[in-house]
């Protein structure tokens, strides 16, 4: 499961480019995509069994392959890469409220999720719906891919999605440490990719994955050095 | 209804998957407070008829279970090596109450292993901390699938008087699967046999009987057992 978050980025580029093309706020299709996306991996997975990796690999080229066809090639990098110069005060409100929205559907469902990662035979018996915790988790990956996807882009949110949490379990020995320190691994890697491209001027979302980069091979050679 | 002095009735049981019969025409009760084992070939229906009897998938036949029954299960595999949780927080999922408890029930001290991380364990901890888990809001009914698989020999003796020390402390029934003949003749008053239907139900000393060891892994021969 940890990469559907980095290849569930990529499906977001054909919602990006209904948007462009029919003129409507972009976030919208790219959300809604994902959203559609994240259902149809959850009952395509229902039904067959096949891994949650191969199902967004197979969903993520096919819409790489279709959000690249259509969406106009002047849109093309801003889309792939982001571009923190476009973002306005609507992008940032809604980036606010999915961001709370995240927060309280992970503190819901956290202990859960946690439990059916480790053993879903354990966390059945329990009497855990496995099934819709799976596609809250989906659904929750889809939310945090599109609140970054403005600044970063398609190709590099999946960066922020996954990075900061493998850094923080580098170091991390529970539950509480591991969520605290990923999302504050996430924030300081956003952060100095937006301070560094305004004093840098060039684009935040490389800036933020070389950040996140910088923190985690931090964290690899802590833990080394801890052994 | 399930009769005085026992805790579980099967009858007529049947689990068909993906249009292959899994489990036919399982029949065998279980008194309160005794161990049964579970035994058979691989590809038997052993933790198949265990998720049966958590009710997690669907079957024919009837389950009938005494009233208040509350059931704890330890599944045969997880997945914990670079999870970063604590025992503790683990226990925590199913009860905040009783953790240092559970933990000094299975033989570890709550102190040293309260905050340690589950990917740290040896397999021997690690399924003493599963029984913990099971144990941790007192059921009356344990389900243990291979408790000891993945833990090193000199552990497994250990584990299996612990179980037994806890079944007679809370008057637990349990119900184990197992490989293991020793353990099984030394460890559980009844043995199911199974081999998709019942191939043998009944005193579990007798695994030590040659003719019972061939039927049970050798050809399977299927026997009508009537619950009375």
């Amino acid at each position: 499961m940890a990469l559907v978050g980095d290849a569930l980025s990529h499906v977001a580029l054909p919602g990006l480019a209904i948007g462009i093309l029919l003129n409507f706020y972009p976030f919208i299709g790219a959300f809604a995509f994902l959203f559609g996306s994240a259902v149809a991996i959850w009952y395509l997975r229902k039904i067959t069994r096949l891994s949650f990796e191969t199902l967004v690999g197979t969903m993520f080229t096919l819409a790489l392959a279709i959000g690249i066809l259509i969406i106009p090639e002047v849109d093309l990098l801003e889309a792939l890469f982001g571009d923190i110069t476009k973002v306005v005060l609507v992008d940032a409100v809604l980036a606010v409220i999915f961001s709370a929205v995240a927060i309280i559907l992970t503190k819901i469902i956290y202990n859960r999720l946690v439990l059916s990662i480790i053993s879903e035979e354990l966390a059945t018996s329990s009497r855990v719906n496995v099934s819709r915790i799976n596609l809250l988790y989906l659904i929750l990956v889809s939310l945090v891919v599109s609140i970054g996807i403005k600044i970063v882009g398609t190709m590099l949110v999946g960066f922020l999605v996954v990075t900061p949490a493998a850094a923080a379990k580098n170091i991390s020995y529970n539950k509480f440490r591991y969520s605290v320190l990923s999302g504050s691994f996430g924030v300081a890697s956003a952060s100095a990719g937006v301070l560094l491209s305004s004093s840098l001027n060039l684009p935040a979302g490389p800036l933020a994955v070389l950040s996140g980069m910088t923190i985690f091979l931090i964290t690899v050679t802590m833990r080394w050095a801890s052994k | 209804m399930v009769e005085k002095d026992y805790i579980l009735q099967v009858s007529k049981l049947g689990v068909k998957l993906q249009d292959q019969v899994i489990l036919e025409d399982i029949n065998f009760k279980l008194k309160k407070g005794k161990t049964l084992a579970i035994v058979g070939p691989n590809g038997a229906g052993k933790t198949v008829l265990f998720r049966t009897l958590l009710n997690l998938v669907p079957h024919t036949g009837e389950i009938e279970w005494t009233d208040q029954v509350k059931i704890g299960y330890v599944p045969q595999t997880m997945y914990v090596s670079d999870i970063p949780i604590s025992v503790k927080e683990f226990l925590t999922f199913k009860s905040s109450a009783n953790v240092k408890e559970a933990l000094e029930s299975v033989g570890l001290e709550a102190k040293d292993f309260m905050n340690k991380p589950l990917g740290v364990l040896s397999g021997g901890q690690l399924q003493r901390v599963l029984i913990a888990w099971a144990i941790i809001d007192n059921p009356n009914v344990l389900l243990f699938d291979e408790p000891t698989m993945g833990v090193d020999l000199g552990s497994v003796e250990a584990i299996y008087k612990m179980l037994d020390d806890l079944r007679k402390r809370r008057e637990i029934t349990i119900l184990l699967i197992s490989h293991d003949v020793h353990i099984i003749r030394d460890y559980s008053d009844y043995m199911l046999a199974l081999n998709r239907c019942v191939t043998f139900f009944g005193n579990s000393k007798k695994i030590g009987d040659l003719k019972v060891q061939r039927m049970i892994f050798g050809e399977p021969v299927c026997l009508a057992y009537n619950v009375e």
